[in-house]
This record gives structure tokens, sequence and C-alpha cells, in this order.
């Protein structure tokens, strides 16, 4: 069960000390868990498990293609691999070796891509990934997984540590928007109903949650009522979720930080178009490379603010019959 | 006469082109050409088990350069991991025997491979787990040449020397062809011995296309690599064993009559018989 504490403020703790915490404590746990990172460590939390953990941290330096085989391997002899780079890395840089050593191949690799979407801000363009839902929802078999907030990463890191085939995670190293208490417990692929309402219901992931309560605030009070559904299991999708709120609302909108090409708003949709055709509009960013830039300011370009979802939900009412 | 792991690799020979008889066609140049190093490691290296292929402490093998999988069906298939009338299924569908090697679907392939360069990481983190786990088990892996163009081979080069994987031995088989033609014309090796060895790689360099020689430098090799990765560079021929196709220069992959076959398959047996 989980608990929504959501009240617009944000978590105490980092993501990033979040997850150097738990990862540590897994390690302790487990004998068979491998933590491996492309010099990143310093950057997500992990710095110095490599000399306390010598058999169970691995700096691989900075060889994102390298590292998705050596995890693969590693499954292969019976360890339990958890890799971390940047998601824009974890993507492209190394996307053949973890679709082929990884999925193809059936080694169960857990996946950390951190930075997701505008949350890269100063690293810009380069390190924007927009895309990585994409792709990994892309291979077969995969699960694909946002963070919505460090109660999420703490409690879903131990759950997936033992679960089979490829799981890939988004992860905010930053303080997030506090959405759940730290005793809450998650199901991958059971989706979280964080507020209820009738006229219309947004699915969203990630940072996008925060935004899409915030606008479901704004527009009860103009008397419209929406739901707010976390979609923090991208891959399998809760299609039982997603078509009982499209029945319930009959207007549907999806929200995520990356590109609407082939994320959660494409899953929603193709879900929806095959079983109960809804509108569904879809916030995010519309097929763009990423740039510099705060998040509050890349959020405003890309159309990723409580106001677009607002003007969203608006329009999916408006297109209902 | 033959010496027995003579024999053995002639016999693998002869089973592997019964399998590209079945097809008619195949990937028969880099497939022969490593014939002779599985021999070596099947004919009494490798630490294995036919009955229990997933034997937790046995020996591993990757395949990186997985068209040549073909030889490696046909030597496990001598080994007793599966019958021998399976060959002929190779490629046909529905069959466990794909064109590039899968560990799910093989009993004795302990890796999946045929996205080049992949097998690379893949073996090299097999070491690194059965190293950080205190097993004695070694891995073994064989890479192309042409395959060595691909950048993340010299990614676990740097790799596997920064945490001294002394239970890692890898073969390279130099038989200085590629799919498109000579790799000397294409994107040059040079000489990979003097780069694995500027790597800090225990290195030996050798005729490879003789099982009784590799099998005695793989003993040496393993007494003398002590906390370094090794790299055995095996000089080879592309198709070796079968003058037919050492003689075809394109001849990565190959259709092939069942005449020809059936001549080279008679060859094979008088060599056999002396």
């Amino acid at each position: 069960m989980f608990k929504c504490i959501y009240n617009g403020g944000k978590e105490a703790k980092a993501g990033k000390t979040v997850f150097g915490d738990t990862i540590r404590k897994l390690i302790e746990e487990d004998s068979q868990v491998v933590y491996l990172d492309a010099d990143l460590m310093n950057s997500i939390g992990t710095s110095g498990l490599e000399k306390v953990f010598p058999n169970q941290v691995i700096e691989v330096g900075i060889q994102e293609a390298n590292m998705a085989g050596l995890a693969g391997g590693l499954s292969a002899v019976g360890k339990k691999p958890f890799m971390h780079t940047f998601a824009s890395f974890a993507g492209r840089r190394c996307f053949d070796q973890v679709f082929i050593s990884i999925a193809y191949a059936k080694n169960n690799v857990r996946i950390i891509g951190s930075d997701p979407g505008i949350t890269s801000a100063y690293n810009g363009g380069t390190h924007m990934p927009f895309e990585d839902i994409c792709l990994y929802r892309a291979i077969p078999h995969s699960t694909v997984i946002e963070f919505t907030d460090s109660a999420m990463t703490a409690a879903l890191l131990p759950v997936i540590k033992d679960r089979p085939g490829l799981t890939y995670c988004r992860l905010s190293r930053k303080n997030c928007v506090a959405i759940y208490s730290e005793d809450s417990v998650f199901e991958p692929g059971v989706a979280n109903l964080l507020r209820d309402g009738k006229d219309a219901v947004i699915f969203a992931c990630g940072y996008m949650v925060s935004e899409s309560l915030k606008a479901a605030e704004e527009l009860e009070k103009e008397g419209i009522s929406v739901a707010v559904i976390d979609m923090f299991t991208i891959k399998p999708l809760d299609s039982a979720k997603v078509l009982a709120y499209a029945e319930k609302t009959g207007a549907v909108v999806t929200a995520e930080n990356g590109n609407i090409v082939g994320g959660l708003g494409a899953a929603v949709a193709s879900c929806l178009s095959e079983t109960k055709p809804t509108p569904v509009i879809r916030v995010g960013v519309k097929d763009e490379f990423g740039q510099v830039g705060t998040p509050e300011y890349l959020a405003s370009v890309y159309g990723l603010t409580p106001t677009d979802v607002i003007a969203a939900v608006k329009k999916s009412i408006s297109l209902k019959k | 006469m033959l010496t027995p792991l003579k024999e053995f690799a002639t016999d693998i020979r002869i089973q592997q082109m019964e399998a590209f008889k079945a097809r008619g066609f195949g990937h028969m140049g880099g497939s022969l050409s490593i014939t002779d190093c599985l021999a070596a490691l099947y004919g009494g290296i490798l630490r294995i088990d036919p009955k229990n292929p997933n034997w937790e402490d046995r020996d591993r093998l990757v395949v990186s350069k997985g068209h040549s999988g073909p030889a490696l069906y046909a030597t496990l298939a001598l080994k007793g991991y599966f019958p021998l009338e399976v060959l002929k299924t190779l490629n046909q569908n529905g069959t466990i025997l794909p064109s590039h090697c899968d560990r799910n679907l093989t009993p004795g392939v302990d890796m999946t491979t045929g996205s080049l360069g992949q097998g690379a990481s893949t073996a090299c983190g097999m070491a690194l787990g059965l190293k950080l786990s205190g097993k004695d088990a070694r891995v073994y892996l064989v890479l192309g040449d042409g395959e060595c163009q691909e950048g993340q081979v010299w990614e676990m080069a740097l790799f596997a020397a920064q945490h001294k994987l002394g239970n890692f031995i890898v073969f390279l088989d130099y038989n200085k062809r590629q799919l498109d033609g000579y790799v000397s014309d294409i994107c040059n090796l040079e000489d990979p011995a003097a780069k694995f060895e500027s790597f800090n790689w225990y290195v030996k360099r050798i005729q490879g296309n003789d099982p009784d020689k590799i099998y005695e430098v793989i003993l040496e090799t393993q007494k003398n690599q002590k906390d370094h990765p090794a790299m055995i560079v095996l000089d080879t021929i592309k198709g070796s064993g079968v003058k037919q196709i050492e003689d075809i220069v394109l001849n990565h992959h190959l259709n092939i009559s069942t005449e020809l076959a059936d001549e080279i398959i008679n060859q094979l047996i008088k060599q056999k018989e002396g």
C-alpha cells in the first residue's frame, strides 16, 4: 500500500543520496548484488563504495557499451547486476549491447538511467534524454519504470533486485516533489491512483506527477474534477487502470518528461485505440532536442508546466462525444 | 596417422560440412578456421560435463564471432551435448542451431553472440563474476580479427587488464579476412600481439591450425599468465582444412552444392584413414 503525502513541498533527501544508501543496503544484504558504474559514482551517491565492497562494486570507467556487456556476463554466472549511467547514455550509447547481451540473451540486469528529461538541466542537449523511454519500451519483454520520488526509489530497488529480465529505471538525482510516505509499498505494473476525479484523467510519470497534481488542484477550483494516476511502470502498462479510467471519465491526458514519440502517451493511446477509443492529449516534449537551462525554464520551453496540463485536460474534455 | 586432437578436428570439420550440406549454405570460412582451437579446448582443456551443461563450476567458452556457431555445434554434438543428427537442422525453421550462437537454444552454448564485439564484454563479465565469487573456473573467448575493428573489444582489453583477470584466455582467430575482403585492405589490425601486449596482457602468437600446438600453448599460458588476461593470437587460414574453401577469397558465407560437400567430406574421411 502507498500513502500520498503530496502538498507541493520537496522531499528532504536528494534522489542520489537515497539511491546511494539503498544500493549500499542491497550490497550488504545480498552478496550476489554487483553494482557497476561508468565514471558517474560521484554524481549518483555511490562514490567510495568500490573501496568498501571491492567484490561487489565495479568502477568500469567511461565505457558504457562494455559495461552493458559485463553486466550481461555477470548475470550469466549468477550475479545480480545493477548498472548506472546518465539516462542519455543508458539509452543511446549502449542500446545494441543492452538489446543483445542483456535482453535477447535473457540475462537479468537492472539499468538505472539518471537525469531524465529536463532534469539534466545545465548538461544540455547532449545529456538530455527525451528518447530513453521509447528506446527501452521497444526491447521485447523489458520492464520500464520511472521512480516518482525517493520514497519510491528506496522501496522499489529491493523489489527489482530479483526481477527477471531487463529492468530499466529512470531516476532523478535531485530533490523531487514529495509524493509518497516513506513506508509506501509499490508493485511494478500496478499504477497508483493519487487523486480521484470524474471529468478527465491524467496518466503521468516521473517529474510530471507533481505537475499534474498541481494542475488538478487548479482545475478543481474551476469545478473540473480530474483523476491523477501515477504510471510509474510505463511497461508493462497497467492497461486495466487505463481502460477503467478512460471508461469512467471519457477524457484522457498523458504527461511525461520526455518525447511524446514512443513514450507513456504513445503507450496509453495505443492501448485505448485498440480497446476503447477515447480522446488522448499527450503532454510531453514535441519531438525536440534538449538544451541548457533551469528545469523551470525548460519546462516552459517544452510545454511541461501545470498550465500545459490544464490546457490539455480542457482540450480532452472538449473532444468528448 | 593423425594425433587424437587432429582426428577430433577432422571429425568436427566433417560434421560441420554435413550441417552446411543439409542447409546448402553457411558461414564456412570462419567456422573452419576456429575448428582446431575448438578441438584443443574440447579435447581436454575445458572443465565441462556434457551431461550437465549448466554445471555451475564449469569453464565457459564464448564464441564472440557468433557466425562460427556451426563449428561449435559440431564440436558440442561430438561431445554428446545433443545427437549428431540435430546438426542437419542448422538454420532450418524452428531449429536449436541458429546461424549465430544462442545460449537459450543450444545445450552447451554459454553466451548469445552475433553482434560483433559484444562477446568480448560478456565473456569478460563472466570471468569477472567468477573471480569475484572466488571460483576457479576459467573463461575462454574466441574473437575474430575483423571483429577487432569494433571499439568495444578495446574497451574490454583495458578493463580485463585493470581488473587482473588471470582466469581469462582469449583467442584471436587471425585469418586475415573479413566479409568484404582482406582485413589489411579494409581496416588493418597490423600486429595484434603487440597491441595486446601494450594493453598489459600476457600474449602468445602461434600457428593457429595445429590443435596439438594450441593445446600445449594453452597449458603453458594457464601456468604463466598469473594475474594477466591472456591473448593467444592464432595465425589461421580462413576456411582452413578444406582447400576448396580456403581458395575462395571471399569465403565468409558460401553456398555449397551437395556434390561439393560430399567431395569435401570424403576427402576429410580419407585424411582420417591416412
